[in-house]
């Protein structure tokens, strides 16, 4: 199959950007959309020009290294999948397929279509941990933990940190992420300790950063490649007013 | 963390006060409609009604000075909240996908707007009773019943008898439920008050509920303008 691609170009944070067109030819309906950016990649390289910057690492949907805005959606039109498992099948022959960097003000541009996502990385040594020492592997069922918790904070624990969820929320809010990270680790009896350290700090975090502020409208659950659920951002909302009230001291080093 | 600048100075603190607010302003609208259904039960049960609700100040100035606060508080945190979210993606995308986020959601800034300028005028029209905006050229501070109490009955009927003005308060409760379709589940999520299990009977309430409260506000002013009563 044939399609033409139409992708954003910049070759720096400061540089402007622009759309150009690629075609894009003889490809299998069961490449990986990352495939055919190789193959396109191929064919410039080849020409002398610049091969086209895009993040990718696992190519197995659990890295949360691949981004991209494709046709307007974070990760392209299938659900629950990252960009390395969307294949040419679920395009049209002869689309034209738009490629755009994931845009918000906290992941700043480095190179076409890749943005910098150490803000996650920050929020996470907000609070996203266990200070205690984990030690060897305990018998199972040494610690209790109900059956509807493990498997939540297996859900929360599925977040792969890739950004889809501030790339597609209109507020480029990262209430998804968070709300993920505090989650996995607030509904464990290992997280008790810090649970509303964790939650205060993390949030602080975010907001630093740049996030916007959440406006329940779900796009960041409809598009996100683990299917996070929006449940985790009122569990998250829940931690932190009643950190709140009770006057839990700030997340800082210093305070630990 | 101190409470007061948790609450003001973090994203999560600002949503918190627009949906605490939000929570009096809904239970308002349930009980401004539930008393305005009375008109059905005719002129003696809807004017004592008002009467009732007028003549104890001790009651009233309170209760409407807290709603007051609770709309200033719900405007601000919105204003504030969307300025600083319009802030947060500098570049915007050259093909948008609205995706699952619904209309309602999206335009929640715009409805709450025109909601605003809606309040201002009903509040001039019927609280205020501004001769000059209620379009019929009838004082309306002058109708008694005949007890000698204000006439709100003969005031409905006569107030949303002209159209324009019927056809304003249709679009004002029609965007203030469209608004509540999407604010009711959206502040019980904020407030944390959402689980797995509740949460589709919660979505599905708040746009049924929405629904119920368009057609109680909206059957006063219609029934008036289709002269089913006189």
């Amino acid at each position: 199959m044939n399609v033409t691609l139409k992708v954003w170009r910049q070759e720096g944070p400061e540089t402007p950007g622009k759309f150009v067109r690629y075609a894009a030819q003889n490809l299998s309906p069961n490449m990986s959309f990352l495939e055919m950016l190789d193959t396109v990649n191929e064919t410039i390289t080849k020409s002398g020009e610049e091969p086209i910057a895009f993040d990718h690492d696992c190519r197995e949907g659990i890295c949360g290294m691949c981004s991209c805005i494709i046709n307007g959606e974070p990760h392209g039109p299938e659900k629950k999948v990252a960009t390395c498992q969307t294949y040419l099948r679920s395009f049209k022959d002869g689309e034209t397929i738009t490629i755009e960097p994931f845009r918000a003000k906290a992941f700043p541009l480095i190179k076409d279509l890749i943005v910098n996502r150490s803000a996650f990385d920050r929020i996470i040594q907000a609070g996203g941990f266990v200070s205690t020492s984990a030690g060897s592997a305990p018998d199972g069922n040494a610690i209790p933990v109900p059956k509807q918790h493990t498997d939540a904070a297996m859900d929360a624990a599925a977040c792969i940190g890739c950004g889809a969820c501030v790339a597609a929320c209109k507020n480029a809010s990262a209430m998804l992420f968070v709300s993920a990270k505090v989650s996995h680790l607030n509904l464990l009896p290992q997280g008790q300790t810090e649970k509303e350290r964790r939650v205060l700090g993390m949030v602080e975090q975010m907001d630093q950063e740049g996030f916007g502020a959440c406006t329940v409208t779900g796009s960041c659950e409809a598009v996100c490649p683990k299917g996070i659920s929006l449940n985790f951002i009122a569990k998250m909302n829940r931690d932190y007013f009643g950190a709140l009230l009770r006057g839990s001291p700030k997340a800082t080093v210093e305070s630990v | 963390m101190n409470l007061l600048s948790g609450l003001f100075n973090s994203s999560l603190g600002k949503k918190f006060l627009m949906a605490l607010t939000g929570v009096a302003l809904v239970m308002f609208v349930v009980v401004h409609m539930v008393g305005n259904l009375q008109f059905f039960l005719g002129r003696e049960v809807l004017n004592h009604y008002a009467h009732v609700l007028k003549s104890n100040p001790e009651i009233l100035w309170p209760s409407r000075i807290g709603l007051l606060s609770c709309v200033i508080i719900h405007i601000t945190m919105a204003i504030w909240l969307t300025i600083e979210n319009r802030t947060k993606r500098l570049t915007g995308y050259a093909v948008q996908d609205a995706g699952a986020a619904s209309l309602a959601s999206r335009t929640m800034i715009y409805s709450g707007t025109i909601i605003g300028a809606f309040i201002v005028y009903h509040l001039l029209h019927y609280t205020v009773l501004l001769q000059s905006i209620n379009l019929t050229g009838r004082d309306f501070s002058v109708f008694r019943d005949v007890h000698g109490q204000p006439d709100v009955y003969r005031m409905m009927i006569i107030g949303f008898s002209n159209s324009a003005v019927s056809g304003f308060y249709l679009l004002g409760v029609g965007l203030l439920c469209f608004h509540l379709s999407h604010g009711i589940w959206a502040m019980l999520q904020t407030l944390g008050l959402v689980n797995e299990t509740y949460r589709t009977t919660i979505e599905r309430a708040s746009v049924i509920g929405a629904g119920l409260l368009f057609i109680g506000y909206a059957s006063i002013p219609v029934t008036i303008l289709t002269g089913l009563v006189k």
